[in-house]
């Protein structure tokens, strides 16, 4: 077993019998169904978006390379950099090497899970320069020292009483566990860091093709300001962020923040269009974009598993799932959690060392009914477990165990003897009161139930009986 | 009346037989002839969802060979009937015997599917002066599309008073072998979902899949619960005319 796999089981343990946390998830994800459910139905018809999404999506990521290109050279006509990284290792250099020779002392950010993917801001500090999150949620978990709780809701594991501690102690001048108050608090501290950075950084929900622009959603207005004060914008993306056209912005936009939050559109919807231009009166003078691969190509490369580079990032399947609610956001111990993560992970990380992922889910599918752009998720997770297994990478038992189990079916009579063995060692185990104990091949399922029934006979032997007597 | 084939799930046919048995029952009041194809075992799901598709392969083509001349083909579980229509497709893409998984996926029915849209009965003459709730099974929910079916038929039963549990739609927990590879998450979430059936005021629980019911009553029973686990057929079963046969619930006997 891997280390990080090891670590899962033990953080979810934890967190599966923390019935505060339990508690604290479902009320956030019951608001969040709320207001999903009233934002859907604002929609003419939902599953038409969704489609639409869907063909948007799948046309941007069969001709990344035409998109990616267009949108290129649109940024460079407009004095904009655009930098290809093949890695994380390549972002993180440019834009070190961009700040450190720039003299940029401070960074301000606006929400990215690519900085995360990459580990930026630790990169960064280690040079000595200062990076602040200026999303609310991210800028709570960083003052924790913490990583993202959900890539939309970094915060949704704390409540108020909890962010308000943390707000007494970390910025001193508050004291109190009001929303608006602790939020002005907050805002603050934030405006010092606004204008006195010197960089700013930023995600982009969508590279859009056709204008050369990025197209950034914030509910705080965070963003707006990373993207305009500071003298150098960087925006980090992911290659699969490139949309063809602006008027597929029509349809993405209202759909992102319906999927993401509820809300008809986010309150701040911002498109950035590269540094200041001679004519205008404000915005950077640098702009640079880094388009980060990652290990993308590689999906891109399978047909099988393209679909998943089609994902905005909403966050709903996330949500809707139950492992997730149970084991919280932190237990998966990767940047993307939730079934996105699980899919994706094992994908872009290594299939060995994140294949657990792949296997921690019922597969029950509430993240592909709720997928805005139509991911068939729970399916690309058996693709997962059916290519750890190609592999090689499962346990002997486990192999052993199947090869068993596919000699035994195929054979009314073996499988008749089989069961009648495993119910006579049920029944065994049940007379010895070994159930749960170490000599209880059951132990994994007896730990945590009452003992399965183990009938005298089975139903292929009761039915010639039930069929005689009728 | 076409005959039926029955499609017994290796796991209800050792360990939860009478799940099967009151599906016989109610198919045999409403004038259906069935047969039981004694060869049948598994169709391969548990190696096919833990990636051993080379292995899950030769026991899915097994399965097809006996059931591919059933008119008619009824299983009193909606995740092994999605296993055939709907996995079977994909799992057999590109073998001689994909245009067969096509057809036999065609007409195999989920056993409240096969009442309400084939045989069109929604009531079946039950009776069952209990208070239920109805869990929603995965795989009958989101990948055979059935809701309502189950509570048609609950609706029609004498006596019976059918509750809403919250969150009917949340995955149990039992996922096949992720209840063992991952014990503490399906233990949660099993234990979630017993805490709002518990809260519905439900007598019984009820499901399309005794898989989920096996897993449910696991825990109402570790936890010493007032609710109990009941199969969809073993309420359709019970009929005032035999009211003194006994409540027969899914899988709540002690192993003897």
């Amino acid at each position: 077993m891997s280390h990080a796999a090891h670590e899962f089981l033990r953080s979810a343990a934890e967190k599966s019998a923390d019935l505060t946390h339990r508690q604290i998830i479902r009320r956030g994800i019951d608001s969040y169904n709320a207001a999903n459910e009233r934002g859907r139905s604002r929609f003419l018809d939902w599953e038409a978006a969704r489609l639409r999404c869907q063909e948007i999506k799948w046309e941007a990521v069969n001709n990344l390379d035409r998109y990616l290109l267009e949108f290129e050279q649109r940024v460079k006509d407009r004095g904009g950099h655009v930098f290809w990284a093949e890695n994380s290792e390549d972002a993180r250099k440019y834009i070190a090497n961009l700040a450190t020779a720039r003299g940029v002392r401070k960074i301000v950010k606006s929400k990215s899970m690519v900085s995360e993917e990459i580990h930026l801001g630790p990169a960064l500090e280690k040079l000595g320069i200062k990076v602040v999150e200026t999303d609310l949620g991210e800028y709570i978990v960083q003052l924790r020292n913490e990583t993202p709780y959900h890539i939309v809701t970094p915060a949704m594991h704390l409540n108020r009483t909890q962010i308000a501690a943390l707000f007494k102690e970390k910025l001193g001048d508050v004291d109190t566990d009001d929303p608006q108050r602790l939020v002005a608090a907050a805002r603050r501290a934030l405006r010092r860091d606004f204008f006195s950075a010197e960089m700013g950084i930023s995600g982009a929900n969508f590279l859009v093709a056709d204008a050369g622009m990025i197209a950034l959603t914030t509910n705080e207005g965070n963003g707006r300001l990373c993207t305009s004060v500071p003298r150098i914008h960087v925006v980090l993306s992911g290659i699969e962020k490139v949309i063809p056209h602006l008027k597929d912005l029509a349809t993405l936009w209202p759909v992102l923040a319906t999927a993401g939050t509820g809300q008809p559109i986010t309150c701040y919807s911002t498109l950035v269009g590269g540094p200041r231009q001679s004519n205008e009166m404000d915005g950077p003078e640098e702009f640079h974009v880094v388009l980060v691969d990652n290990g993308r190509s590689e999906l891109l490369a399978s047909v099988e598993e393209r679909e998943v580079l089609q994902c905005i990032r909403c966050g709903a399947c996330i949500n809707a799932c139950p492992v997730f609610r149970t084991v919280g956001g932190h237990s998966y111990g990767t940047t993307y959690m939730g079934p996105i993560g699980s899919v994706l992970t094992p994908r872009l990380r290594g299939l060995n060392e994140f294949q657990h992922l792949s296997y921690a889910s019922s597969l029950c599918g509430a993240c592909t009914d709720v997928c805005p752009v139509k991911i068939n998720l729970h399916h690309h997770l058996l693709h997962n477990r059916r290519d750890a297994v190609n592999a090689s990478d499962r346990p002997w038992s486990e192999r052993i165990g199947f090869k068993l189990w596919r000699w035994v079916m195929q054979d009314a009579r073996r499988f008749k003897i089989a069961g009648w063995m495993a119910r006579l060692g049920i029944r065994i185990i049940h007379r010895l009161r070994l159930e749960g104990t170490l000599l209880d091949p059951a132990r994994p399922w007896n730990t945590n139930h009452a003992a399965v029934p183990a009938p005298a006979k089975p139903f292929r032997a009761l039915w010639g009986k039930h069929n005689a007597n009728n | 009346m076409a005959k039926v084939a029955l499609f017994i799930p290796c796991f209800v046919d050792q360990l939860t037989p009478a799940v099967g048995l009151d599906m016989v029952r109610v198919l045999r009041r409403l004038g259906f002839e069935m047969e039981f194809p004694s060869e049948q075992t598994c169709c391969g799901q548990p190696a096919f969802n833990t990636g051993y598709w080379n292995d899950a392969r030769p026991v899915a083509e097994r399965f097809l060979k006996i059931f591919r001349n059933a008119e008619l083909v009824v299983c009193p579980s909606g995740s092994c009937t999605t296993m055939v229509r709907n996995f079977y497709p994909e799992l057999l893409a590109g073998t001689p015997w994909y245009e067969e998984a096509l057809k036999v996926g065609q007409r195999i029915f989920e056993f409240s599917e096969f009442l309400v849209k084939v045989a069109q009965v929604t009531d079946v003459g039950a009776s069952f002066p209990h208070r239920v709730a109805v869990h929603d099974s995965c795989h009958a929910l989101r990948e055979l599309h059935l809701k309502q079916e189950s509570r048609q038929l609950l609706r029609n039963v004498r006596g019976l008073e059918l509750v809403e549990m919250p969150y009917c739609e949340d995955c149990c927990g039992f996922g096949g072998t992720f209840a063992t590879k991952f014990g503490a998450i399906s233990a949660a979430m099993g234990d979630a979902k017993v805490g709002y059936a518990e809260s519905s005021g439900a007598e019984y629980v009820t499901a399309t899949d005794p898989s989920c019911l096996l897993h449910i009553d696991g825990i109402l029973r570790q936890r010493k619960s007032h609710v109990r686990t009941i199969y969809l057929a073993a309420i359709l079963a019970q009929t005032a005319s035999a009211a003194e046969r006994r409540v027969r619930p899914a899988a709540t006997e002690s192993p003897r």
